[in-house]
Order: structure tokens, then C-alpha cells, then sequence
């Protein structure tokens, strides 16, 4: 008997799992999702990469992925950052396995010594004669290590297209860029950079529960209430004093009430990006730094100044898997490992000419929050990790995402509606289909 | 006490393990003084708590705040309560000023920490600094250093 074949997802099979208002709970569980995505989503969007204050001088390299793809990114030497596959063009050996490092003027790979420029262009091959008349120079592997389909760097965050043809940078992010810009300006000198390693974070979920968490603005005062509401609690009991203990400043703020949320707004842009925090957020009320003001004011003007720091943001998502926090100066990439495991990675950036405390509270914030050993960041994977396990129930096949639903949403426009709204949920599972469909066979037939 | 022996510092840390892994934090807080913090580098031989993340940097406001979550009616990650256990060597003393009344140490441990299905181990130094107040050892600071601490790790719930 020949062995069952698994029958191939068509584009109608995608389609279908999302409607609107729920999402089948294969796009969550399903293997062949997964692979999918892998193929598809994450080869055919703009997917961060790094920070270029990761790579600041010529030969300085980090490795990462892109989706499932090992990727080296590196500072080529005419200045440029490049992102190339972490792969040698001749066995397949990875390139690079450090973190990160720096490779000089080429890398050499390891096992048989063939060498590369920084971007990736073939140097040299040891006894090159075995391959004369052997056809080499016409295979695709004597061009060098394979750069990436497309890089761009936007005011030093460095995003990567795999397919070399596809939706272009600007046309893809589109007004969202507006939060890295906020969160850019907010440095003096209009410059971050990257401040230590992330912080690496395990979750046994789905990269896009992750994702969808971030704007999900109805579970703070629910499953952060050990935490939150726990400090509330001590800090009234010892009496309320002031200056407030940190972890009141940045945890409490999680136990607002759902009027708060529904307040903050949240905002949506074509293609699945979109944020919480329109009006005002949970960053509102943090305490002034001294000098802080008086920098920002020498470098933009009273006006301006004013202008960069009203704006508080909570979670902007890039669509895909980034999540942007511009009032903390945070950065946390969901790198999809399989269908239920996803590496959380929380990055933080010192603002160039800030004071100190500005970062001194941002690196305070990432390990409250977002360590593996946070109270908070427990209360969470708890419910991603139950979430994961219940979906496997057959008993009921759809996720539900109907909170604030108005019927035939359109988002292809920007939208700004109150702060409890899934529709960012919905926005993403739009800009899902459509980039898992594009280039998928069949796409042409099912559109017509 | 006046100044504390050698055994008496050791005792100190095999102690304060056995209070962690039989789960009696209360006792536990009251070990520390005021103004301690239990620090948790990420990065290996991290010399700064301040300017880039740790795992933990905790006040005591912090450690109460764990402490009384654990036991919370609506601590969903608790439910069930994870259990952990150190296995300690023998601790060095590697500062004893008597004068001043300050004691350092550096212990080898393996920490294992469980709940349902799932158990992990850690293994790590801890570096304890103890003063002695009013007759009584006390912990002033703690830093704790796992040897894979750039890894990724799932929820490390308890206090290694
Ligand atoms: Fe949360």
C-alpha cells in the first residue's frame, strides 16, 4: 500500500480559515500552516532583521533568522548593511554561528575554506583547478553566499524581503513607519543604539498569539492581575509611598480599568501593521527625567520637542512579527520556531544624548515585563501555552475575534476606533491571507 | 552572634536554600536587608544592572510583590505551584571583614525547578553578600549567576 499522502493546502484551503470575525484554529496548530507561512508570509513581507548599531563597523556581523531562514547580517565595506543566507554557496555549512562577531574584510567558511566579500560575492576557492571544465561557473553556487531578495534600512532598523520581487519597503509599512520614527526622534541626536543583548524568552505557542497580544486590550486587568493588582495591593498596604516604588510605575498601570483601554484608541494601517495607545497609554505617567526636557528642546525646539513627546504609543505592531514600543525605546521580535514554538526576543535601545535614566528605566521595564523570569511575562505565557493546548480540542474548531465588529471591514485605509477593538486582530489575519495566497499556485484562478 | 565563624556564613547559605526549596519565602524576605537587590545577570560576567537588561533586579518591593503573587488566588501560572530544589557545594568565603561586619560568599549550585509535566535545571554561581546586624547575619545583596544565562529559557518561576 502506498503511504497516505498528506493532500497539499490550496489557496481556497487559506482563504477559508479566516473570516472576519474567527480564524480556524489550524492557522495556529497546523504543521502544514506553518511550512506555509514559512514559504510564503515570511518570504513575501518586510520581516526585521536588526538594529544597524548591531553591525557599527565594517566586518561586524550578527546572525538571526527570518522566519525559519538563518541569515547573517553584516557591514559590508562600502558602509552598507547587508543581509545575506547564512549558508556557504558549496555544502550548505553555516557561515556564521556566533551571535555575532566581526569577519574582517571576507568570511571564509569553515569547512573548505571558501572565502566571500562582505556582500557576499565569491573571492576564492583552493585549488580551483578541480573545477576547471567542470561546469561550475555556471551554477548558481560560484556566485558567493546568496544576499537576501531586498534590504532596507529605516533610520537604522534594518527590514529584509527574502523574495527577490514583491511588495516594495514604503508601500508595505506606509504610515506606520510613523511609530520607529517617534521612537527614533526621541533620541537628541535622532540616533538609538542598541543597549546589550536581548533578552531570549521561549514560548511554547504560536508565533501569532504573540503578535496578537500586543493589542489585546482586554486581558491586562484579567491575567495580570496577580501581578498588578498584587502590587496595587502592597503598595496600599505599606501605605502608598511616595516617590512610588518602580514596579508601581510600570507594572500597576496594567490593572487600569477597561474604560482606560477603550480611551487609549487603537489605530490601523493597510497590510496588518497597526497600534494601541492613539490618545494616551499606559507610558503616559511616567516621572520626568531631569535634563531630558531641556535636550530634547536645544535639538528641536520647544514645539517640536513637545510635539515628539506627547505621543505615547503603547504597542505598534510591524506586521509580521514585530512589536514596537516607542515611549520605552523597545523592540521585541516573535521568531517563529514551529507551529507551537516561538522565540520572544526583547531588545532595548539607549537614546543617544538622553540621560542615562531614560535607559536605566527602559532596561527596568524589559526585565519586569519581558524576562523569562518576569512575573508578568508568567502570566502571560501561561495563557499562550493553555491557549495552545486547548486548540487541540475538536469539540470547537474557531477562534473568535468579533470584539467590535462591524461586518465587511475594509483595510485598506487607515483606521482609528476605541482602544478594546480586535480589529487590529483582523487587520493582521487580512494581511495574512492576502501575502500566504499571493504567490501561492492557483492564487490567479481563486481571485478571478 | 559577634563575629561570625567560617561555619556559621556557610550554614547561612545552606540554609537559606532550604527555605526556597521548602517554599517558606516569608522567612526568606526577612533574611534581607532593606535596601538589598537580587540581581540575575543576562549577559556573562555582566558588570552593570543598570544600562542593560537583566534577568532580574529586584528591590524589596519586587520580592514581596513575587513572593505574595505566588500564593494568589488568581495566579493562574501557579496553579499548580511549581517546587524547586538546589543542590549546593560547599561555599567559599571569600571576604570576611569583621570590623565593618561584611561577608562575602561564592556557591556552586544546581538549581532544578519543576511544575506539572515539565522540570528544568540551572546550573550557577550565586555570590552572597551578608552583613551582620544586631547580632544577626543578614543578606544584604545577591547575584546570581547562571552558567547559560545568554540562552533562551521558558518560565523560570521560582528563585534560583
Ligand atoms: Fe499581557
Amino acid at each position: 500500500m502506498a503511504p497516505y499522502q498528506s493532500p497539499k493546502l490550496t489557496v481556497q484551503d487559506i482563504a477559508g480559515m479566516v473570516q472576519g470575525h474567527q480564524v480556524h484554529r489550524d492557522v495556529y496548530t497546523s504543521e502544514k500552516v506553518y511550512r506555509l507561512e514559512m514559504r510564503n508570509l515570511f518570504t513575501n513581507t518586510w520581516v526585521f532583521v536588526g538594529h544597524e548599531s548591531q553591525t557599527p563597523k565594517k566586518g561586524d556581523y550578527y546572525t538571526t533568522q527570518i522566519g525559519d531562514q538563518p541569515v547573517i547580517q553584516v557591514r559590508h565595506s562600502d558602509g552598507e548593511v547587508k543581509v545575506l543566507n547564512n549558508r556557504c554557496p558549496h555544502k550548505g555549512t553555516k557561515i556564521a554561528i556566533d551571535r555575532e562577531g566581526n569577519t574582517g574584510k571576507f568570511f571564509r567558511c569553515p569547512y573548505h575554506a571558501w572565502s566571500f566579500k562582505t556582500d557576499g560575492c565569491l573571492l576564492a576557492i583552493p585549488l580551483k583547478k578541480g573545477y576547471e571544465d567542470t561546469g561550475l561557473h555556471q551554477t548558481e553556487n560560484v556566485k558567493g553566499i546568496k544576499p537576501v531578495g531586498a534590504v532596507y534600512n529605516h533610520r537604522g532598523f534594518i527590514f529584509a524581503r527574502l523574495a527577490e520581487e514583491g511588495i516594495g519597503f514604503e508601500e508595505f509599512f506606509g504610515d506606520s513607519l510613523s511609530s520607529i520614527d517617534n521612537m527614533v526622534d526621541r533620541s537628541p541626536e535622532g540616533r538609538l543604539e542598541v543597549a546589550g543583548p536581548p533578552l531570549r524568552y521561549m514560548h511554547k505557542c504560536n508565533w501569532k498569539m504573540l503578535v496578537e497580544n500586543q493589542t489585546d486590550t482586554c486581558h491586562p486587568m484579567v491575567a495580570h492581575e496577580s501581578s498588578a493588582g498584587t502590587a496595587v495591593k502592597i503598595w496600599d498596604e505599606l501605605g502608598n509611598p511616595e516617590p512610588r516604588p518602580p514596579a508601581m510605575q510600570i507594572i500597576a498601570p496594567f490593572m487600569s480599568p477597561y474604560e482606560f483601554f477603550e480611551d487609549m484608541g487603537i489605530r490601523t494601517w493597510p497590510n496588518g501593521h497597526g497600534h494601541t495607545g492613539v490618545n494616551m497609554s499606559i507610558h503616559s505617567d511616567y516621572s520626568a527625567i531631569p535634563g531630558y526636557f531641556e535636550a530634547m528642546t536645544q535639538a528641536y525646539g520647544e514645539d517640536r520637542a513637545k510635539e515628539i513627546l506627547d505621543e505615547n504609543r503603547h504597542n505598534t505592531i510591524y506586521f509580521p512579527s514585530i512589536m514596537v514600543k516607542g515611549p520605552i525605546q523597545q523592540l521585541r521580535n516573535f521568531i517563529p520556531l514551529g507551529p507551537n514554538k516561538t522565540l520572544v526576543e526583547s531588545y532595548i535601545y539607549r537614546l543617544v544624548g538622553a540621560p542615562d535614566e531614560l535607559l536605566s528605566r527602559t532596561a527596568m521595564y524589559n526585565r519586569m515585563i519581558n524576562a523569562p523570569t518576569s512575573i508578568v511575562g508568567h502570566d502571560d505565557l501561561e495563557m499562550y501555552e493553555r491557549a495552545q493546548e486547548g486548540l487541540m480540542s475538536n469539540g470547537l474548531e474557531w477562534v473568535n475575534l468579533q470584539r467590535l465588529f462591524e461586518g465587511n471591514e475594509d483595510f485598506s485605509s487607515e483606521a482609528v476606533e476605541n482602544g478594546t477593538t480586535e480589529r487590529q486582530m483582523r487587520n493582521q489575519f487580512d494581511a495574512w491571507s492576502r501575502f500566504m495566497t499571493s504567490t501561492m499556485e492557483g492564487h490567479a484562478e481563486a481571485a478571478e | 552572634m559577634s563575629a561570625p565563624s567560617k561555619d556559621q556564613l556557610i550554614d547561612f547559605i545552606y540554609e537559606e536554600a532550604r527555605m526556597l526549596d521548602e517554599g517558606r519565602f516569608s522567612e526568606w524576605l526577612d533574611l534581607w536587608l532593606p535596601d538589598g537587590h537580587y540581581w540575575m545577570p543576562l549577559d556573562y560576567k555582566q558588570t552593570d544592572p543598570h544600562l542593560v537588561t537583566s534577568l532580574l533586579y529586584e528591590d524589596m518591593f519586587m520580592l514581596k510583590l513575587r513572593v505574595e503573587r505566588l500564593n494568589g488566588a488568581r495566579t493562574f501560572s501557579q496553579k499548580p505551584k511549581s517546587r524547586c530544589h538546589h543542590v549546593i557545594q560547599r561555599p567559599f568565603v571569600d571576604e570576611m571583614d569583621e570590623a565593618e561586619g561584611t561577608f562575602v560568599t561564592n556557591t556552586s549550585m544546581h538549581y532544578v525547578e519543576t511544575r506539572l509535566d515539565e522540570q528544568f535545571m540551572l546550573a550557577l554561581t550565586a555570590t552572597h553578600s551578608l552583613k551582620l546586624v544586631d547580632g544577626a547575619l543578614r543578606l544584604a545583596n545577591k547575584r546570581v549567576d547562571l552558567l547559560n544565562s545568554d540562552a533562551a529559557f521558558g518560565n523560570i518561576q521560582l528563585l534560583p
